[in-house]
């Protein structure tokens, strides 16, 4: 197979992963409002939890495309 | 006009070229952009505490807002043994924000998508937590890769996971903001050139989505330098209340 192409599929196999921070994401906005139904008067609280959930799940998908970009423009 | 959407982190000289034997030390848009985010720091801040009245003027409430938010961030998370290392958080936490926050204005260089620029700082605090919990617990600081609990024929392997995972938080710390940063305003140069390729017929429905993105990314930007120097407390958290 020619470099090239390899290269292509290969980063596009390494985006994949940010359907796993999409799946992160949801679980842990999910999982926030239903504790939130459950109990409001704590939600507040929790808040600056929620943020930092959410930006360390983003970020976990974003390790994907650094290896995509990698694979594009390092080799 | 930039076509490619990588063109925006290239990193050019300003004026003329200085070097330290084969040391490239040139002052480029990066350095400028950095200069101008302390800059902005200090200006703001410095009015901001000249004159304390009883009824704060905007900028001092600003200030005393921020102020208010780092301390508590750093009290919640690293407990009260942290209050001597909150000017260093204050003003990492700041120096990211305002990185962040000028590489919003369209055209501005944003110092913080260069991944030298997040693993320096990330470095950095990674030596320092290490200096700290030695010269707090000696010896006793390498506790912290021993969990407590564990069954005994688990111990060699947990002892080697927790090692990885204590050496790889600077690049994490790192990677974690520079790949926010990079990739968003890659996403919203590729949405700006869909605007300018779909033309004044299609191009409205990639430039509503521009707007929105700005958004997302207005948000993402607090919320990295947040991420930051919250990782940094719960790194000192760790350093200083070694609880296993």
């Amino acid at each position: 197979m020619e470099l090239e192409a390899a290269k292509m599929i290969g980063a596009g196999l390494a985006a994949i992963s940010l359907a796993g921070a999409g799946v992160g994401i949801g679980i842990i906005f999910g999982n926030y409002l239903s504790g939130a139904m459950r109990n409001p008067s704590a939600a507040q609280k929790q808040f600056p939890n929620l943020l930092l959930g959410f930006a360390l799940a983003e970020a976990t998908g974003l390790f994907g495309l650094v290896v995509a970009l990698i694979i594009l423009f390092a080799f | 006009m930039a076509t490619n959407p990588m063109h925006q982190f290239e990193v050019y000289r300003i004026g003329p070229e200085i070097k330290l034997g084969t040391i490239d030390i040139s002052f480029t848009n990066a350095s400028l952009f950095m200069v101008i985010s302390s800059l902005a720091i200090l200006l703001i801040f410095n009015l901001g505490s000249k004159k304390n009245s009883l009824l704060p003027s905007k900028v001092q409430l600003l200030t005393e807002l921020s102020y208010i938010f780092v301390s508590k961030m750093i009290s919640d998370t690293a407990g009260s043994k942290a209050k001597p290392y909150f000017a260093f958080i204050f003003s990492l936490f700041m120096f990211v924000l305002f990185c962040n926050m000028f590489g919003m204005i369209p055209y501005a260089f944003t110092v913080t998508s260069h991944i030298i620029v997040t693993f320096i700082l990330a470095s950095f605090i990674f030596v320092g937590v290490t200096i700290i919990g030695f010269m707090k617990h000696g010896l006793g600081y390498l506790k912290l890769f021993v969990p407590s609990g564990v069954p005994a024929i688990l111990l060699p392997l947990i002892i080697v996971i927790e090692i990885i995972s204590y050496l790889s938080r600077p690049v994490s710390l790192s990677v974690r903001l520079f790949a926010n940063m990079m990739a968003g305003h890659t996403m919203m140069k590729v949405f700006g050139g869909f605007v300018i390729s779909l033309g004044i017929v299609g191009g409205w429905l990639p430039l509503s989505f521009s707007v929105a993105l700005t958004g997302l990314e207005i948000l993402v930007a607090f919320l990295q330098a947040y991420v930051f120097a919250i990782l940094t407390c719960i790194y000192l958290n760790d350093a200083l209340n070694l609880h296993h």
